[in-house]
């Protein structure tokens, strides 16, 4: 098995599935000759042409539009947002049309949205955001944000399967940063089935994306404190593995849910919610967010480095739990 | 002005034009009759003054064309194979609708067999989704075109522009149809606009733009009939602006008292049917005896269509939650 980072894992998937499936193209700005601006779409335009690597000119109402209608065609479009931040521009396409096509008339609209996505790079606050909170709110979207190779792979591919659209959020921070054994064959990886990512019986920290490696390295730090910590990647918002989420903590008895995104209304309300309502008797601590705070992402580094949690904060607040 | 061009369609054919065009009116006047009996649960747009541009546009399309409508082109979802009983259902919100109840008047009145892409409010979404049929049409290499519409009030939304300069530069194989009747609900043209002719926006584009008569079904039929020509032999999108006026309400529920009288006055004179009508009669091409039978099937199909809706079952309310996402 060759080691592969998060980008060039995203890359081999669409490799893959464009061999494989003669329906699925790929559009927006630069991913063409050019390769896209993280070069997630590299190679394609040399082998597949023109036709199914579609250079848009900067436009992502008509561009995501056009994925819809297509997708409704019986066409596989696999959209690329430059970074997650312009997704805005095209929102009526996706949260009024795609959102609610099936349901209003039954139309089948496959469609994938691919967004790089995140902050932790000092990009200032229009390269950094997290939405994935605006795209949980519209039924009829599923929302997927690997936090490895392998799952950007499996779960990509899935993906571009699914009858469904579905916004798929990329860490940028994580594109080349680790590297991992990532099968050459094709796999699918579920969507809806979060991932125990380390196993521990006092805390558990519910998590996604970037932040799973620091809830990872923040286990490690309290595993020499004696302190055991479950890390629980949900991999998935919509559909949510609320099992996965409910089985740990009635385990933990504790829940840190921690994002990256900003606090209010964020998806870790949501989860919180869930674990008071469902699993309240089994709390031994209110279920406790660990996020970033109200505000828009700064660029400097030391206020980036305030903004953003990160293992060190991640481990101060699960000793605060701990403790309660 | 369209002599000429009318000589060149055969008479079997402008029959046919005058009876979608006049189901489209009874359908029309029906649904806003059974609003105000408080037979349909929300509103219903009108199409008086449209039905020109709906129909004579949409009657060119082909079994495999595609179709991306808006609020004002009932016309061209009859010609397109939607059945009265199934418009009807959906105003009514009954199961037999094609969105089944869940979406209202001609909203989401969609079915992919026959190629009509139900559209949302936002307008006007309907010509990204249009763009993309045309994309899949070029995609597959298939001789396809697919036909939009907006009006003057959707061509100030950003997404008009954006959509029009991607299909450009794709040499989409796309039509869009403007639908310019002077009103985007209360507010008139000259509060939206400051260009005579919106289709001189086209050029901005590099495609061709040209400005019609909306109330004429034969001069629609001749300019989409070029334009749809140019888009299958592959030279991309043209902008057609028809020009006509609302002739009610922006739907069932609104006088629309904000209308000059006199600008009502001047244009109800070009009811886009009475005029075909009096044109194929001087003719010679219409006679009382056929024009009284395409009434009797007008009113007994329009008809047939509302028992069709009314005998639908409502939805259940138990299925509320199913269908957000497709299993397969
Ligand atoms: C983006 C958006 N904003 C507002 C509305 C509410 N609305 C519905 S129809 C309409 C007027 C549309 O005018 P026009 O495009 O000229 O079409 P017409 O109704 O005149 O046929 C408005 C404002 C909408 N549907 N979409
Ligand atoms: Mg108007």
């Amino acid at each position: 098995m060759p080691d592969l980072s998060y980008i060039e894992a995203i890359n081999q998937a669409l490799h893959q599935e464009m061999e494989r499936d003669e329906n699925v193209f790929v559009l927006g700005e630069d991913v063409g000759e050019f390769g896209g601006a993280f070069k997630a779409t590299a190679g394609l335009y040399e082998k597949f042409g023109r036709r199914r690597v579609l250079d848009t000119p900067m436009c992502e109402w008509a561009f995501i539009g056009l994925a819809n209608g297509a997708a409704m065609m019986g066409l596989k479009p696999v959209v690329e947002i430059q970074f997650a931040d312009f997704i805005s521009t095209g929102f009526d396409p996706i949260v009024q049309y795609a959102a609610t096509t099936h349901y209003r008339w039954g139309a089948k609209l496959p469609l994938v949205i691919r967004a790089p996505w995140g902050g932790g790079a000092c990009a200032g606050p229009f390269h950094s955001q997290c939405k994935e909170a605006w795209f949980a709110h519209c039924p009829g979207l599923k929302i997927v944000i690997p936090s490895t190779p392998h799952d950007a792979k499996g779960l990509l591919i899935s993906a571009i399967r699914d009858p469904n659209p579905v916004i798929f959020f990329e860490p940028k921070y994580l594109y080349r940063r680790q590297k991992m054994e990532v099968p050459l064959e094709t796999y699918a990886s579920p969507l809806g089935k979060a991932a125990i990512r380390r196993e521990g019986s006092a805390l558990s920290i519910i998590t996604y994306g970037a932040m799973v490696p620091e809830a990872l390295e923040a286990a490690e730090t309290l595993s020499a404190e004696n302190i055991s910590c479950e890390v629980v990647d949900l991999r998935t918002l919509v559909p949510l593995d609320k099992k996965t989420v409910l089985d740990s903590v009635r385990k933990t008895s504790r829940a840190l849910i921690v994002h990256e995104a900003v606090r209010t209304a964020g998806f870790g309300a949501e989860v919180a919610a869930i674990i008071s309502e469902e699993a309240f008797d089994a709390l031994d601590a209110p279920p406790a967010r660990l996020t970033a705070p109200d505000t828009p992402v700064p660029y400097s580094p030391p206020l980036e480095k305030a903004f953003r949690p990160d293992a060190d904060k991640i481990a101060v607040r699960a000793r605060e739990l701990i403790r309660y | 002005m369209s002599a000429d061009s009318m000589n060149k369609i055969p008479g079997e054919k402008l029959l046919e034009l005058l009876y979608w065009m006049m189901l489209t009116r009874r359908i029309d006047d029906r649904c806003e009759a059974l609003f105000k009996q408080g037979c349909f649960p929300g509103g219903i747009f009108s199409q008086e003054g449209h039905e020109a541009i709906s129909v004579g546009s949409a009657i060119l399309l082909e079994e495999g064309d595609a179709i991306a409508p808006m609020h004002r082109d009932l016309g061209a979802y009859l010609v397109r194979g939607m059945s009265p009983g199934r418009i009807f259902a959906q105003a009514m919100g009954r199961q037999g609708a094609p969105s089944g109840g869940r979406d209202v008047n001609t909203h989401g009145l969609g079915d992919i067999s026959l190629r009509i892409f139900g559209y949302v409010s936002h307008l006007p979404q309907s010509m990204g989704i249009a763009l993309g049929a045309a994309y899949s049409f070029l995609y597959r290499k298939e001789d396809r075109v697919a036909l939009t519409y907006f009006g003057d009030g959707a061509s100030s939304e950003g997404g008009c522009h954006e959509a029009l300069n991607l299909a450009a530069v794709l040499k989409a194989p796309v039509v869009f149809i403007l639908e310019n009747n002077q009103y985007a609900y209360s507010t008139p043209i000259e509060k939206q606009c400051l260009v005579e002719n919106l289709s001189i926006r086209a050029e901005g584009y590099g495609i061709p733009g040209v400005t019609i008569d909306g109330t004429d079904v034969i001069s629609v039929m001749e300019t989409t009939r070029e334009a749809i020509d140019r888009a299958r032999g592959g030279d991309g999108p043209t902008l057609i602006e028809c020009k006509n006026l609302r002739l009610k309400g922006h739907a069932a529920h609104d006088p629309a008292d904000y209308i000059p009288p006199d600008l009502l006055r001047r244009w109800k004179k070009r009811d886009p049917i009475s005029l075909f009508r009096e044109r194929l009669e001087n003719s010679g091409l219409l006679d009382k005896n056929t024009l009284a039978e395409l009434q009797s099937r007008v009113e007994a199909e329009t008809e047939a269509g509302v028992e069709w809706a009314e005998a639908s079952p409502w939805p259940e309310a138990a299925t509320l939650e199913e269908d957000v996402f497709s299993d397969a």
